[in-house]
């Protein structure tokens, strides 16, 4: 029997509001613990929370973004655990009557579309962070943990799907796009590393062909892309193994090891689904009255494909081109006031930085001066929009080759400095000088009679080897256009 | 009937302790709460809307502004157990 994986995610964002979900204490990442923290976060007797109006503003954008459909009423409740870092007892959140539901994202992969349905869209808050003392810094075997309450009380968002995942990859796209759209609507970071983008997988296999849902599993904090398309694809194997034993899956949580790709069950704690909800006194309802909603809709950013459709139509990019370049926020926002300062063609602008300088920023880790957030630490490449319009239109106009563009623009990015400096310091101008290069033209032609012998014979290809000899000659530097035709006409000559 | 094990359960979720003596009185009394509220379930209640909140009153906001948070010493103050500008607790998994 064939088994095929049904996978749901759970993705929790933190929102980049400038204070807390209930209280006014500040929210950011880091810093000395516990000095951002109140009676409201610390959950003193006789604290009230107080909603940030801003946070709902955040989660209506991402419900819209979503197209789920916004009920007029929603509560918040109180899931009520035992937890450290949870200093209340209870978590603030939503249940039974959520801020949205019934959504849906499409995700490409491999030129297939797949449509991922969104069951809920909520608003709750983050919990403090537990530092586990002891040698292995894990949970398991720590003996005792410090807890800092700075990241208590953030506003969290969380999103649900629908069992409509198939397989670790789409999964991994689902998550990808996600991030990129939460980035394009101005509401998170989405750092992974840091935690403001956490992801929580639910996983069971099924008999092709079935479309009922088997034993499920909890893989939980899958925080990297790769680590969510391992960890999946770890447990599709552990469950697929067991069910072919004809063994059972048991309900748990399971705990993925990136280092060892191991699967180990969680120890589960007792009671630990017995959440008891019940409606939150201290907050009343919410109402997103449809003035409210349609005034989020109207203050809306632009969307990766909004923005792909805009570039093909305004500037006439390639659909490829304009694909790529909003698949990242970073990349699109570069290109973008690369196209306003400058007058470089805007298709030469994409290809430079889908090319060289998406290279170069990979191998680098750096990311590009633009609004984005980026984590604590991060190098800012020191290339300016400015200096880069400028160097794709000296390597389109022919004032430096494309090959010693692909030596400069490393440099740009290193040193801050223009094309115009680093060409001239290097001496990488183009040689576009017609003598200069007819002397190296000559030298090759004399110097290969038995090339120039096939040329004339009819192996037109040939000619490409003395472009080949020009170019070493000249290192690189000689007008590739330029020497084809004065080849051409010395040849046959 | 709420039993014996019910109130056990429950109050081992909110982490109460209860003697062994006072099992029958809080059964008895968690009983006669739900029966009460079996009785109005009697009633037809499908145009009633459930009421979560008894003000009348939504959308209380507040704008997204930081205030000066607590000084730390003071938030560390009821803490049992303080370490590094944390509070350290028990292990959390037992072992």
């Amino acid at each position: 029997m064939e088994f095929e994986p049904v996978i749901g995610l759970e993705i929790h964002v933190e929102l980049s509001t400038k204070s807390k979900m209930f209280c006014g204490c500040r929210v950011e990442f880091g810093g000395e613990p516990n000095t951002r923290t109140c009676p409201v976060c610390l959950a003193h007797p006789g604290a009230l929370p107080v909603m940030n109006q801003q946070a709902i503003r955040y989660l209506a954008r991402i419900s819209l973004s979503l197209e789920c459909s916004v009920p007029e009423k929603s509560i918040f409740h109180r899931k009520n655990y035992f937890y450290p870092d949870l200093p209340k007892g209870y978590q603030i959140s939503q249940y039974d009557q959520p801020f949205a539901v019934d959504g849906q994202l499409h995700v490409m992969l491999d030129e297939k579309d797949y449509r991922v349905g969104i069951e809920r869209v909520h608003q709750e808050e983050d919990t403090a962070k537990n530092i586990h003392g002891g040698e292995s810094g894990r949970i398991a075997g720590s003996t005792y943990s410090l807890i800092d309450f700075n990241r208590s009380g953030t506003p969290l968002v969380e999103i649900v799907t629908r069992p409509d995942i198939h397989s670790p990859q789409v999964a991994r796209a689902f998550l990808n796009k996600l991030k990129n759209t939460l980035q394009y609507l101005d509401v998170s970071d989405c750092n992974m590393e840091e935690g403001s983008l956490r992801c929580d997988a639910n996983i069971s296999m099924r008999p092709v062909g079935d479309t009922g849902l088997g034993v499920k599993t909890e893989l939980k904090n899958m925080n990297s892309f790769k680590h969510l398309e391992k960890g999946l694809t770890q447990e599709i194997i552990r469950q697929t193994e067991l069910l072919k034993n004809g063994e059972k899956i048991v309900q748990q949580t399971v705990h993925f090891d990136v280092t060892t790709g191991d699967i180990s069950p969680l120890r589960s704690k007792e009671f630990a689904h017995d959440y008891r909800y019940f409606p939150e006194p201290d907050l009343v309802p919410l109402i997103a009255t449809a003035k409210f909603v349609d005034g989020i809709r109207a203050e809306m950013p632009e969307l990766p494909e909004a923005r792909a459709q805009r570039y093909m139509k305004d500037l006439e990019l390639p659909e490829y081109n304009a694909e790529v370049l909003t698949a990242s926020r970073e990349l699109a926002d570069f290109f973008e006031s690369v196209t306003e300062k400058t007058s470089a063609s805007p298709k030469s602008v994409s290809n430079w930085a889908m090319g060289d300088l998406s290279g170069y920023l990979n191998s680098t880790g750096e990311h590009l001066a633009t609004k984005s957030v980026f984590p604590e630490g991060s190098n800012i490449c020191k290339l300016s929009p400015e200096n880069f319009g400028n160097f794709v239109k000296m390597v389109d106009e022919g004032i430096i080759g494309v090959t010693s563009g692909k030596e400069v623009l490393p440099e740009m990015c290193k040193t801050g400095k223009s094309a115009n400096k680093i060409v001239k310091a290097k001496g990488l101008t183009q040689i576009s000088d017609q003598s200069e290069l007819e002397a190296h033209i000559d030298e090759a032609i004399a110097g290969n009679p038995g090339q120039v012998e096939q040329y004339r014979a009819g192996k037109e290809q040939v000619i490409g080897f003395f472009v080949g000899q020009v170019m070493k000659a000249t290192r690189g530097q000689a007008n590739p256009k330029l020497v084809n035709e004065l080849l051409k006409k010395k040849l046959s000559g | 009937m709420v039993t014996h094990d019910d109130v056990i359960y429950v109050a081992k979720l909110a982490r109460l302790k209860v003697e062994a003596d006072d099992l029958d009185r809080y059964a008895g009394q968690l009983s006669s709460i739900l029966s009460h509220i079996d009785k109005i379930s009697e009633l037809d209640l499908t145009s009633v809307e459930p009421t979560s909140h008894v003000i009348d009153l939504s959308n209380v906001f507040r704008e997204d502004e930081p205030r000066p948070s607590v000084d730390r010493d003071e938030a560390l103050a009821n803490g049992p157990e303080v370490e590094n500008g944390a509070f350290r607790v028990p292990p959390i998994l037992e072992s």
